[in-house]
């Protein structure tokens, strides 16, 4: 494919899908290995009511209000399903079905009750993006790449994504050694002074940010697949974090990658006339990814002895 | 209106929505308590997204067989059939890869959910142009509910019900004990199999009516809300099945009753509504509760000690301690002890010695592990070893000025 028909149309979904892929599966990866894989589920269902209720509070679909009524709604839900969780004695993962599914049907209620005909707000793009539309109309090819003036036309949610992508590695880079201890050893880490709760907390509401931002672009049902399938295909393959954090990323990548341009072409070269839906086939390739780790990866069997089955 | 509603006086459609919501929220209710008691409330989730896939291929193929695709069995078999397989696929993760269950829950539920949308996206390029009802399957759509759909829903909770009770025994001792289960020879893991395909039942027969991503809440809600009531299993069952179906019921009317109310939503925040005055008004596990006893200890503690500090002539500085015992009639403001208040502090004096010596004789260690400070000495001991403490103590000593 050339470049004039590849930069502008393709090349800003795949670079945006693939940061946003990256960004949820860096602190999917703790959260994995925390056994907090479903607070990226939580997350993604309550973003609903908090992108509603910012649209009621504003009245215009504008990105700032939206992500910040979307990350309110993270951490709502984060401190109510603490709370349910204690004052309730309620097993965690029914605290978390408790609230979540609350918020998402407060969430529909509301945007069923709001007239919403004349912007573009429903239900379906939310749970599926629209990573497809996120087109570079300015670009004429690959020069346009270096040109500011064409750079100015940039979909905005690359620069976003892109800068939810370095804090999100920065958070991680800062803070490894203490994460890296306190997800293995919590006890351990308490004594040596990291202050655990706090840092869980971070983690989540990290997490969080990066299933805004992503939302943002992409849908919810990515945000849940790259904060779960590549860090657990990943760690089929390792027993070490930097090394399945490596995996994870080149994981991630790959569904990214894979999945943009199955659901582009692969209709195509089958015979189909249109495209289907980006982020299902992303998630779908991260699925695929991880049932062949499942299957084969060196080090899939719990006692993590590579080669025993 | 809402009455008319509640009283299914709002024609045809209102009142099918009314009875399927009502069943469909007993069976939910009933089939996740033993979910909930198994400690797996959020398998639910993963099952009810891997409906999607099975919805888009069983219209497809109903298309491709030139039916109509949106018959309503069809549908529901083939969202059974990717439900189910997705089930296994996450008991094959949890059981022969190093994966916790709640990481094979969310790639489950996201990676199956990926392939459904995808799925749509190539029914809607299909251009049969009747997909339109599909999409409801995501937040249930109770608008065109025919009288087919709804006998499919009533036998199909039914049916889930029956099963429920009959296996309700195993699956109990499952939830409560599996160790003890598999060596009284139970199949644990077959139980386990039959109460998530009883889960995946309840599931497909909810598709229609909440959809598949809040029928998880109709799962999940009504047992948490009745576990705050009672300890027993078989009471938690009857309980959340009756909050389950009062729910549906109830948001069935209400969201006839006006418009832009989504049944399905309004079903989950009646159902959260029940849990919320379950949490704050139970009577033992409540919020309410708590804070009583607490309240109620509180009240005691202070009674105790300033009743120990007036009979040793101490002055009580604390104003919540002044209060309560001028409140009981045992001080004055002053905080002097009016009569009653010097018998009872006489005796909180003679109770604390009395079990000191208690606690000081090897005989008496049981009844001493019982000494926390507050409790009266005459509910653990009887009037005759109460008697032979005094003998050791002596008779009234002097009181200090």
């Amino acid at each position: 494919m050339s470049g004039e028909e590849f930069v502008p149309l393709s090349l800003t979904p795949l670079l945006i899908g693939t940061f946003a892929a990256i960004a949820c599966a860096l602190p999917g990866n703790f959260l994995v290995l925390r056994k907090q894989a479903l607070i990226g589920d939580a997350i993604s269902h309550v973003v609903l009511p908090g992108i509603v209720v910012a649209f009621l509070l504003t009245g215009t679909i504008s990105t700032w209000p939206m992500m910040l009524g979307a990350a309110g709604a993270a951490v709502v839900a984060v401190v109510l399903i603490e709370a349910v969780r204690r004052l309730g004695q309620i097993e965690a993962g029914a605290a978390m079905g408790v609230v979540f599914t609350t918020m998402f049907a407060a969430g529909v209620l509301l945007l069923e009750q709001t007239d919403t005909s004349t912007v573009h707000l429903d239900v379906e793009h939310a749970l599926y993006g629209n990573l497809e539309s996120l087109i570079w109309l300015d670009a004429v090819g690959w020069s346009s790449v270096l040109d500011p003036v064409a750079l100015a036309g940039l979909p905005p949610e690359l620069p976003r994504i892109a800068l939810t992508l370095l804090g999100v590695s920065v958070f991680v880079w800062l803070f490894w050694r203490p994460l890296k201890i306190s997800t293995f050893d919590e006890g351990f880490a308490r004594t040596i002074g990291v202050r655990t709760g706090v840092l869980g907390m971070a983690l989540v509401i990290t997490a969080a940010i990066a299933a805004v931002a992503a939302f943002d672009a992409v849908g919810s049902i990515i945000v849940i697949a790259m904060f779960i399938c590549p860090p657990a295909a990943a760690r089929m393959m390792t027993n070490r974090l930097e090394t399945q954090i490596a995996w994870s990323i080149i994981f991630a990548i790959l569904s990214a990658v894979s999945g943009y341009v199955l659901a582009g072409y692969g209709p195509l070269w089958l015979g189909a006339a249109d495209a289907v839906s980006a982020a299902g086939m992303i998630a779908t390739m991260s699925g695929l990814i991880l049932a062949l780790t499942a299957l084969w990866g060196p080090c899939r069997t719990r006692a993590g002895a590579p080669g025993t089955a | 209106m809402l009455w008319d509603a509640l009283t299914l006086q709002l024609g045809y459609n209102a009142t099918l929505v009314a009875i399927g919501a009502t069943l469909l929220g007993i069976s939910a209710g009933v089939t996740g308590t033993f979910l909930f008691l198994r400690k797996r409330a959020l398998v639910s989730d993963a099952i009810s997204h891997a409906t999607l896939p099975g919805v888009c291929l069983g219209f497809m193929v109903l298309v491709a067989l030139g039916g109509d695709g949106r018959n309503l069995i069809g549908l529901l078999a083939g969202s059974a059939v990717s439900a189910w397989i997705g089930l296994l696929c996450m008991n094959w993760l949890t059981r022969h890869t190093r994966l916790a269950e709640d990481a094979a829950i969310g790639a489950i539920l996201s990676v199956f959910f990926g392939l459904g949308i995808v799925l749509l996206t190539v029914i809607q390029t299909m251009g049969v142009g009747r997909q339109a009802g599909l999409e409801g399957f995501l937040l249930g759509s109770t608008a065109g509910m025919l009288w087919a759909d709804a006998l499919v829903i009533a036998i199909g909770g039914a049916a889930t019900l029956l099963l429920v009770m009959i296996i309700r025994r195993p699956m109990t001792m499952v939830a409560f004990d599996p160790e003890y289960a598999a060596a009284r020879g139970l199949p644990v893991h077959r139980i386990d199999l039959a109460m998530m395909g009883l889960v995946m039942a309840v599931t497909v027969v909810g598709l229609k009516i909440v959809g598949l991503i809040l029928i998880v809440a109709l799962l999940i809600i009504p047992p948490v809300t009745a576990r705050f009531w009672t300890d027993r299993s078989d009471r938690v069952v009857l309980l959340a099945g009756l909050a389950g179906g009062l729910a549906g019921y109830l948001g069935a009317a209400m969201s006839a009753s006006a418009p832009n109310l989504p049944t399905g939503p309004i079903i989950v925040l009646v159902s959260f509504g029940f849990f919320a005055l379950s949490l704050l008004l139970a009577p033992v596990r409540g919020v309410l509760a708590a804070v009583l006893r607490h309240l109620r200890f509180q009240r005691r503690v202070h009674i105790r000690q300033g009743l120990l500090a007036l009979a040793q002539g101490q002055k009580i500085y604390e104003p919540l301690t002044l209060r309560l015992l001028r409140r009981a009639g045992l001080a004055r403001a002053d905080g002097v002890a009016t009569e009653t208040g010097k018998a009872r502090a006489a005796k909180a004096l003679r109770d604390e010695r009395r079990w000191e010596i208690v606690r000081a004789d090897q005989m008496h260690e049981a009844t001493a592990a019982l000494y926390d400070g507050l409790r009266d000495i005459e509910t653990v001991l009887t009037q005759d070893q109460i008697a032979e403490i005094d003998r050791q103590i002596g008779g009234p000593q002097e009181v200090p000025a």
